[in-house]
């Protein structure tokens, strides 16, 4: 799955280091470092994540896999 | 027909083309969708998949946690849209409103997004670029390649431009315990952006993590071994240091060269545009169909006595796009002006680094809370007696506070005292090295003597 | 335009009679963002005017920078990092976190959840029989006080000796000298004391120990900032003993009344447990277990929309009126799981941000899908039913339901 975080936004309140610890790590106190491709194993965990952020600033996809680009210049 | 008609008739069947499928042009195509443009949309990009995010690239991608190829940025919605990729746009003909692109096709339009950001400055010897080792980080190719060769255990790494980008390296290079060296001309990273004081702060975070920092040192050739891999730096203090790994990070280059022909106030400083995105042409009036995004925009800003500013920030491409998106399918009193005080943030060295406002923008700098010395703290600049930036370590929940200050022309440095307060807090001059421009090169020239007869002609320079 | 005095609507919210439901209040106190009292506070009651004081450095939590004294039990003790401000707050919290959370400890609230799971599925199996259930006293209650005491490394089993205790404090947060009876101040004050000795007597037991329990690991850790000292651990650990079921209670409470007052909601959930992720966060808007931050102080003056406020002032903070404030939620009234962009203010903003929120969030999800899952066919047996007498920390005292056999 696919999830950006609006690390502008991001004050560093951790509550998603809490609920999806495999995905979202504090760097120190406040920095935030997340995998933005995490197993969809994690998707349970992450949507909690996303609730939860104070700031409303994770992104998870809303349509995987569909929409993708297609007719690239080489076809 | 009425302008109104005329909008409804593009809204839905229109053609809107956008080139850059970044990050801005993603989002642009996704508000244009979520605003009912029903016509047809092409993305046009010089890479080759998906949009995808930038700034883990230099963080969790060169530790080794993600992969380069898992920063595929989330879709908000579906955007239903014919992709062109992996050919970059060499030219835009306003007189028939067409893109072309290198493999020689033409791309009609009705409106026209410019997206198409910056590239990584390359180092200036071009034999000297392609040595084995030698990196610059800006695509998830240049990333895969440097977290390939950080995982192979260099015997030091070698940073070139201690900037925010070089700085981040640096920092993962010694979570990773590598030895680094960073060679910056300024006296002390970070200083360009955000001043000596702050400068000097990030210059003891690099030394207390055991990067060995050279500052007013400019590197003067990178030096291969018989079998093309860099294995040598030499400065102009006549040192060198022996090193695997060199990364340049210097900064970026916008992407304007395809618009030289153009007629648009294109140039190294960017595409200018108003605050509703629509770029202006080479006199500098502006047009109705063609908008502007991202790190290539230049964009003027009320707060800051109307100055264009070009920001490569990541809420800035998103917000812009936003905007450009909206105002590209509505009528002219319904369109919004981009005014958001810029945002950026950094991690390094355990340390989140926000900055609001506009540092560069300042005479002053004074410590409002925290302790410098723990890295924890907040500094306020001002211009001329009011406020006009912040930057955080390690304190981001306070900006907000600091963004309302900016917004409302609060007076510098703030009158009322905090609970933590340093003891000596005093405004300070903000000492940026040497004459600072919010960008520079002179790229025009005025002709002409009636006023109906001025015009501007572009003036490209080698750079 | 924002200073007026009302003090007849605060008056109506604090009084008891309010209690079942306070939101037409909040929405009139709220034509006054910032309402200046006659006693020479200030009350804040909508979402911007909250949300940037919440993040106004000259904000204090601090009573000792109020420049009339508080009457309130908590003035008197060694105050906990809710009642102060940095650098001393940054530390102390960030002591306790080192045994909480990220990131020094990342996935202790996540580990918990099989053993919440087990806790809230014994009580459940408790109600097999009865007919007639009291969320609170047979669920919302036994479940988050053993799950901070396991935490907390507090024997369960004095949960009725210092049960007493936290509610008398509980109850003297909202005294008022002018309406209130001396005894309600020092019962409280009496119960602030006694609970402090209790948690200072399990402290000294737990020096040079081994343990898992956060007294033990904050008895004899050492980090980066040093170690607490005893007085700072008793404060943490009252802190978090009370805040720990409380607000948990009461938030859990609101739920099954909220659920039971939206049956298609319940149903909805029952059909698609993932629902109870957003809805836990509207819940937290809509009902939440705290309404109001009592007290802070003006450090210096603060502006607040067109109004400045004096230094020293004390400032009443009304974060349930803001989560209903129609200038930032559409239909505020609305219970709506399913609300997009929700930046509910249920567990404040800013610094001081719910210590506990994480496990508090996790522990409503388990106890109403739960809930929900397990009960058949519940039904309310009084709307509204009692509440608790406080107005701080607002939710009802029981709520009986009733369930088929």
């Amino acid at each position: 799955m696919r999830v950006v975080v609006d690390l502008s936004r991001c004050q560093g309140y951790a509550q998603c280091a809490f609920l999806a610890p495999d995905v979202f790590r504090m760097h120190g106190e406040e920095a935030l470092m997340y995998n933005p491709n995490p197993d969809d194993a994690q998707r349970e965990q992450v949507l909690r994540a996303a609730a939860a952020c104070p700031l409303q600033a994770i992104l998870v996809d809303r349509l995987e896999g569909r929409d993708s680009p297609v007719g690239t210049a080489q076809s | 027909m009425t302008s109104a008609d005329t909008l409804k008739r593009f809204k839905s069947d229109g053609r809107v083309v956008i080139v850059g499928a970044s990050l801005a042009g993603l989002r642009a195509a996704e508000t244009l969708r979520d605003e009912g443009f029903t016509g047809s949309l092409t993305m046009i990009g010089d890479e080759l998949g998906e949009p995808y995010d930038r700034p883990p690239l230099s963080k969790q991608v060169l530790t080794g946690w993600v992969p380069a190829g898992g920063t595929t940025l989330p879709r908000r919605r579906d955007i239903n849209a014919e992709w062109l990729l992996g050919v970059p746009a060499d030219g835009l003909d306003l007189a028939t409103n067409h893109v072309h692109l290198a493999d020689g096709r033409e791309v009609p339009f009705d409106r026209v997004l410019i997206s198409t950001g910056v590239r990584a400055r390359p180092w200036f010897v071009e034999t000297e670029a392609a040595l084995d080792g030698v990196f610059v980080v800006r695509t998830r190719e240049h990333a895969e390649g440097l977290q390939r060769a950080l995982a192979a255990g260099p015997s030091r790494v070698l940073v070139i431009g201690a900037g925010f980008t070089g700085s981040e390296i640096a920092s993962i290079c010694r979570e990773r315990d590598i030895p680094v060296t960073v060679a910056e001309l300024a006296p002390a990273p970070l200083v360009g952006a955000l001043g000596a004081v702050i400068g000097d702060v990030a210059a003891d975070m690099q030394r207390a993590h055991g990067v060995d920092l050279r500052c007013g040192v400019k590197v003067t050739q990178l030096e291969g071994d018989a079998q093309g891999r860099f294995h040598r730096a030499h400065f102009d203090d006549g040192s060198t240091i022996d090193a695997d790994v060199a990364v340049v990070a210097l900064g970026g280059i916008r992407n304007t060269e395809w618009l030289r022909d153009s007629g648009l106030a294109a140039g190294p400083w960017g595409i200018a545009c108003d605050t509703g995105c629509r770029a202006l042409d080479l006199n500098g009036l502006i047009t109705d169909d063609i908008f502007v995004a991202g790190d290539v925009a230049r964009c003027p800003n009320p707060i800051y006595e109307y100055r264009l500013i070009s920001l490569e920030h990541w809420v800035n491409a998103v917000e812009q796009a936003q905007v450009a998106a909206h105002n590209m399918v509505s009528a002219q009193a319904d369109r919004w002006p981009h005014l958001s005080i810029p945002t950026f943030w950094s991690i390094q060295f355990g340390v989140n680094i926000k900055s609001v406002g506009v540092p560069t923008f300042a005479d002053e700098v004074v410590v409002t809370q925290g302790s410098v010395p723990d890295h924890r703290f907040v500094a306020a600049y001002g211009y001329q007696g009011r406020v006009t930036a912040a930057v955080s370590f390690n304190n981001a929940k306070w900006l907000d506070h600091y963004r309302q200050l900016i917004e409302t022309a609060a007076p510098f440095p703030p009158p009322c005292p905090t609970p933590d307060e340093p003891a000596d807090a005093k405004p300070v001059p903000v000492d940026f090295p040497g004459p600072r421009l919010l960008a520079q090169g002179a790229t025009v020239v005025v002709t002409g003597h009636d006023p109906g007869e001025r015009r501007v002609t572009a003036a490209w320079q080698h750079r | 335009m924002t200073t007026t005095e009302t003090p007849d609507i605060l008056h109506r919210i604090l009084d008891y009679s309010a209690r079942a439901d306070p939101y037409p209040l909040y929405a009139e106190l709220r034509e006054t963002p910032v309402a200046l009292q006659e006693d020479g506070s200030y009350v804040i009651s909508a979402y911007r005017e909250l949300t940037g004081i919440l993040h106004d450095p000259h904000l204090s939590s601090d009573v000792r920078h109020l420049s009339r004294p508080m009457a309130a039990a908590e003035a008197r003790t060694t105050p906990s990092f809710i009642n102060l401000d940095p650098p001393e707050h940054d530390r102390l919290r960030r002591l306790a976190m080192r045994h909480f959370g990220p990131p020094h400890t990342p996935g202790l609230v996540t580990g918990m959840e099989p053993d919440l799971t087990a806790i809230v599925s014994g009580l459940i199996d408790h109600f097999a029989g009865k007919q007639q259930i009291d969320i609170v006293d047979d669920f919302a209650y036994p479940f988050p006080v053993t799950v901070i005491c396991h935490l907390l490394g507090v024997p369960r089993e004095d949960e009725p000796q210092f049960h007493v205790w936290v509610n008398a404090v509980i109850d003297s947060l909202d005294y008022d000298p002018k309406t209130d009876p001396k005894e309600k101040l020092d019962n409280g004050m009496q119960a602030t004391t006694d609970l402090r000795e209790y948690l200072g007597g399990l402290l000294e037991q737990r020096h040079g120990r081994p343990g898992g329990d956060l007294l033990t690991r904050l008895a004899n850790d050492d980090g980066p900032d040093g170690r607490m000292t005893d007085d700072e651990i008793v404060s943490t650990a009252n802190l978090l003993l009370i805040a720990g079921h409380e607000t948990t209670v009461n938030l859990i409470t609101n739920g099954m009344l909220t659920l039971l007052r939206h049956p298609r909601v319940l149903q909805r959930l029952r059909d698609e447990p993932d629902l109870i992720v957003p809805l836990v966060e509207e819940l937290l808007r809509y009902e939440p277990p705290v309404h109001i931050i009592p007290w802070r102080a003006a450090y210096s003056d603060i502006t607040v929309a067109d109004t400045v406020i004096p230094k020293g002032s004390q400032i009443m903070l009304m974060l349930a009126s803001g989560s209903r404030d129609p200038d930032r939620f559409h239909d505020p009234d609305r219970f709506d799981p399913d609300r997009q962009d929700n930046q509910h203010l249920g567990f404040g903003s800013g610094i001081h941000l719910c210590f506990g929120g994480p496990l508090a969030r996790l522990e409503t999800q388990i106890a109403l899908t739960e809930l929900v899952r397990r009960l058949d066919r519940p039904r309310l047996v009084a709307d509204p039913p009692p509440y608790r007498p406080s107005p701080i920390l607002r939710g009802p005292i029981h709520l009986h339901i009733e369930q088929s056999q």
